[in-house]
């Protein structure tokens, strides 16, 4: 509809919702007792920013545990969430029953950079820049027990972005201020980045194999926005399905711009829902998204890529160099030749023939 | 001559004999290192000879804390359930901090194979496992 539209305006909405058997992820809190009912995660884009949003549910228990979120960008600003923003995407695509409709409306050196950190409620959020190493060093080093696959994993986003959001719960905390169990705070990041690109592998960590990671991904795009791996694909390996595919309703789109922080949603956009249920093991990419109309979801940003610094692109200096060299040398060579053929030719012996 | 081109054939195949032999790792090593990155054991297949006193250099790279024990079947099954936090009484129970290097020095009396386990929750299901051969 916006073919043309500048690649600053494509707008990308991208909710992950955990599955009531997700883990959450990343860092597992050294109290057993404790469990993180389900991890709710929310990105946006739009004219180069992206706004995402984690909400956590409250399950019971007492104690600190939390998860780990590998971002694009440095955040610019770390708030509380809106109200209903995630839980009105998910009724966009999943109805609820006419029961259900009745009860609503009833680190020194190698450390990793601390560079912010907000308390939402009982919520602790860090946002840390660093290796690998680093952050899983940052990690031990505040209580938390992390997984054999950690050190792999961990590189593997650091490697692309340095940036990581640690969310530790305490679950104490949220007991004396009253929270009750199945309760979420929500959490509203706002990133400005080029492209927006879910993680999907940190949703298998800790996972043995014979485990699934189930979600849901929502896009919102000014256009039908183009995905690496596609869902259905075969490098999607099974686990991506395409469950929704159609322009997002005005009332959709109002009932979301009218939640406390979300006034960045456009008039009009795409509507995608990817249904993830994959084998923990074959899960080892992420979700690349061309939310810019170009139709080039990027290969490093979903995993496939080696990693590291990009190589430096050749200089203009050397390419010139090698252009004027070439040209002379081809007239002087062919000169060079020509005089030689034409010396042989009047001196040598008459050709045969 | 042709005695020449016997003796010479014999020294070559004694040789090449002992190149093979250093190859695969008959001769025995005094000191052992053994990497531990990405929840791995590098290597994973050691040989020693026994009655001969071997150090291991047991090197984590990783951010996350491991575990190096070292037994037959019936002491990893005791240490899959076993309740110690930390190891390091034992010359053959080490704990290796997160990006931290500890040795031990062991002397194994007679030939078999043992196996070296991380026994960390869910630490060996994930591969930190390792065979070392005595000769």
């Amino acid at each position: 509809m916006r073919r043309l539209a500048a690649p600053l305006a494509a707008l990308a909405l991208i909710l992950a919702i955990a599955a009531p058997t997700l883990a959450c992820g990343g860092l597992i809190g050294p109290n057993g007792a404790v469990n993180l009912l389900r991890t709710t995660t929310l990105a946006g884009y739009h004219d180069g920013v992206e706004h995402y949003v984690t909400a956590f549910e409250f399950a019971g228990g007492g104690g600190a545990f939390g998860s780990i979120t590998p971002l694009p960008g440095i955040p610019s600003s770390v708030v509380r969430g809106g109200d209903w923003t995630l839980q009105r995407l998910v009724r966009e695509t999943n109805p609820p029953s006419p029961e259900a409709l009745s009860f609503a409306a009833g680190a020194a050196e190698d450390r990793a950079v601390v560079l912010q950190q907000v308390r939402i409620d009982a919520l602790d959020i860090t946002i840390l820049k660093g290796g690998g190493a680093e952050i899983g060093v940052w990690a031990k080093e505040h209580g938390f027990s992390l997984p054999p696959d950690a050190p792999e994993v961990l590189d593997f986003y650091a490697a692309r972005s340095p940036i990581f959001m640690a969310a530790s719960f305490d679950a104490d905390a949220a007991a004396e201020r009253g929270q009750a169990i199945g309760d979420g705070t929500p959490v509203h990041l706002t990133i400005p980045t080029h492209n927006p690109w879910v993680p999907l592998r940190i949703l298998a960590l800790g996972k043995t194999a014979g485990e699934t990671v189930q979600a849901d991904v929502y896009l919102l795009t000014d256009d039908r926005p183009a995905l690496l791996p596609a869902p259905g694909s075969k490098l999607a390996d099974g686990g991506l399905k395409l469950a929704h595919n159609e322009a997002a309703s005005g009332e959709l789109l109002a009932d979301l711009r009218s939640d406390k922080g979300m006034e960045w949603v456009p008039a009009a956009a795409w509507l995608t829902k990817i249904e993830i249920d994959a084998a923990a093991t074959s899960l080892r990419f992420d979700l690349a998204i061309d939310a810019s109309g170009a139709g080039r979801p990027s290969v490093r940003d979903a995993g496939f890529a080696p990693f590291g610094p990009l190589p430096a692109p050749p200089s203009w200096n050397l390419l010139w160099v090698m252009l004027v060299a070439f040209s002379l040398g081809v007239p002087i060579g062919g000169g060079w030749l020509l005089v030689n053929a034409t010396r042989n030719g009047g001196g040598g012996r008459p050709l045969a023939g | 001559m042709r005695d020449l081109r016997m003796r010479s054939a014999v020294l070559i195949l004694l040789l090449l004999a002992g190149l093979a032999a250093g190859c695969t790792g008959i001769t025995s090593p005094r000191r052992v290192e053994i990497h531990i990155h990405y929840s791995h054991f590098d290597p994973s297949e050691l040989t020693v000879a026994h009655g001969v006193a071997v150090t291991f250099v047991l090197i984590n790279e990783d951010p996350i804390d491991h575990e190096w024990l070292i037994g037959d079947a019936a002491f990893h099954e005791r240490h899959r359930t076993g309740t110690e936090a930390h190891h390091g009484a034992r010359p053959n129970e080490m704990s290796v901090p997160a990006r931290s290097s500890v040795e031990t020095t062991l002397t194994f009396a007679q030939p078999g194979t043992l196996q070296y386990i991380c026994h960390l929750p869910g630490h060996e299901a994930y591969g930190m496992v390792g065979t070392l051969t005595i000769t």
